[in-house]
Formats: C-alpha cells, sequence, structure tokens
C-alpha cells in the first residue's frame, strides 16, 4: 500500500504544482497552491512527521493562503494578458528540467545512502509534538527566540508598509 | 505489489522535481503575486528533502529546521505582500517587467 500512496501523492503534487505555473487566473493559482500544500501535508504523514503536517496544514494551507486570497481581492488582479509565449525560456526551462531529470535518475542511484528504504512504522520517531517540543525549546531554544523577534519584526514592518501616507 | 519500495532517492527526486516546476514559475510567470506562490514552493521542495533526509537517517533535527523555515516563510509571505500592496497604490501594476525603473 506505501508506494502507491507514496506515487499517488507524488503525481498529484507534480500536477498541481505545474498547473499553478501554468494557469493564468491568480485565483486558480491559488487553489493549484491550497492543493499542492495539502498533498505534502499527506506527504509529510507518510514520512512519519505528523507535527508538520499539522502545522503545514494550519500555517501555510490556512493562514498563508488567506493572505494570499486576500491581496487578490484586495487588488483586483486581472487575468494576465495573452502574450506570445517566450519560447526561448520555456526551451530553455524544460531543457535545463529535461536534463536534471535524467541526471537524477543516473546519479541519485550511485550514492548507496539513498537506497536506504523504511517502511511506515519503522522510524526513529521524532515526528511528535513532544518530541520536536523538547528539542525546540532545548537545544533550539536561542533560534526560538531569534523567531520570535523575527515574527515581531515582520509583523511591525507590515503595519508600517501599509500605513496610509498621513501627508497625502 | 507493482511498484517497488520507496527510498530516499525518491523523495529527493520529488524534491528537486518541485523544486524544478518551482522555478520555472519563478522565471517564466511576470505577475509578482504569482512569482511569490513560486516562490512558496521552493520552499517546500526544501522542507520535503529535509523531512524525507531526516526521516530515513533518523534524526529529529531537520524537522526542527522545516518548523523554522515555515515560521520565515509566513513571515516572509506577510512583508512581500505588503511590499506588493504599496506598490501596487504607487504603479497600478504588479507585473515585474512594467517595474522595471529604479526610481519613481
Amino acid at each position: 500500500m506505501e508506494p502507491l500512496f507514496f506515487w499517488i501523492l507524488a503525481v498529484g503534487l507534480v500536477v498541481s504544482a505545474s498547473a499553478l505555473v501554468a494557469f493564468r487566473n491568480p485565483v486558480t493559482n491559488a487553489v493549484c497552491l491550497v492543493v499542492a500544500l495539502v498533498i505534502q501535508a499527506a506527504l509529510f504523514i507518510t514520512l512519519e512527521a505528523f507535527f508538520l503536517a499539522a502545522v503545514q496544514v494550519i500555517v501555510y494551507a490556512g493562514a498563508v493562503m488567506v493572505l494570499f486570497l486576500f491581496v487578490i481581492m484586495l487588488l483586483d488582479v486581472k487575468e494576465e494578458a495573452r502574450r506570445t509565449p517566450p519560447w526561448v525560456k520555456i526551451v530553455g526551462v524544460l531543457g535545463v528540467g529535461g536534463v536534471a531529470v535524467l541526471g537524477l535518475t543516473k546519479i541519485v542511484p550511485l550514492f548507496p545512502f539513498t537506497q536506504k528504504t523504511l517502511h511506515w512504522g519503522q522510524g526513529k520517531g521524532g515526528g511528535s509534538a513532544a518530541e520536536l517540543g523538547k528539542l525546540l525549546f532545548t537545544s533550539y531554544s536561542p533560534l526560538f527566540l531569534a523567531t520570535g523577534v523575527l515574527l515581531l519584526v515582520a509583523t511591525v514592518g507590515v503595519v508600517v508598509l501599509c500605513r496610509k501616507d498621513p501627508e497625502s | 505489489m507493482i511498484f517497488g519500495d520507496i527510498t530516499l532517492g525518491h523523495c529527493l527526486a520529488l524534491s528537486s522535481l518541485l523544486f524544478l516546476i518551482g522555478l520555472a514559475g519563478v522565471i517564466l510567470r511576470r505577475s509578482l503575486l504569482i512569482i511569490m506562490m513560486s516562490l512558496e514552493l521552493l520552499l517546500n521542495a526544501a522542507n520535503l528533502a529535509l523531512v524525507a533526509v531526516g526521516r530515513f537517517q533518523g534524526l529529529p533535527d531537520p524537522q526542527v529546521a522545516v518548523f523554522f523555515v515555515i515560521t520565515v516563510a509566513a513571515a516572509e509571505v506577510a512583508l512581500g505582500l505588503a511590499i506588493l500592496v504599496a506598490i501596487f497604490r504607487i504603479k497600478k501594476t504588479t507585473a515585474a517587467d512594467q517595474l522595471a525603473t529604479l526610481r519613481f
């Protein structure tokens, strides 16, 4: 069952990410991004990162996406105008992508550690909130505090940026 | 079973593919909003690689790193969208190729 889940999720992730790049309507793009983020949360569960899966849904698919949708509505962003496709760029991207995928399938198996396989439930844990919290509040506590300061600075910055100029 | 076992290589390949798609979005799209969504894809590709390596090597530390990446990404989106709104107020557009001047 487990490889089947992985392949379904992998195909869904690649399709929704490609749709995000391909479609021109911003609301469609936002929906594609939500689908990709939720699929990634499911992938986190198959990788036994349960807490991160929950955080992914709450923070990314919840908060960040609401922010994106608010800005789409606020700015009333129109569909991107149709234009002659930038063929040089598209061919370049497809070429680099093709070479990279070929390279991956050839190079990745050369490293023995990538051949490791681990069945679901055999992981050493570490995915629960308790274990992550223990790490977060002991060895990584300075970083945790710095993140708090970062969020505060970001909040103040956003408020300052979005303030209407009182003189105009 | 039709499919073979999932190895770390599969997860890393998927994450690189996701990174490539996101990079294509950043390069090919013009709307700043879509470019920021593609940036989220790039961050998610990195997160996937970190979680996969952490699980297959039996380390919990990469998951802490992903936790921080998600936090910083949330701050980044908030600030980026605020800048986007500020630009839109002045220039009435979010197309990257119409924002080519250095001074207004």
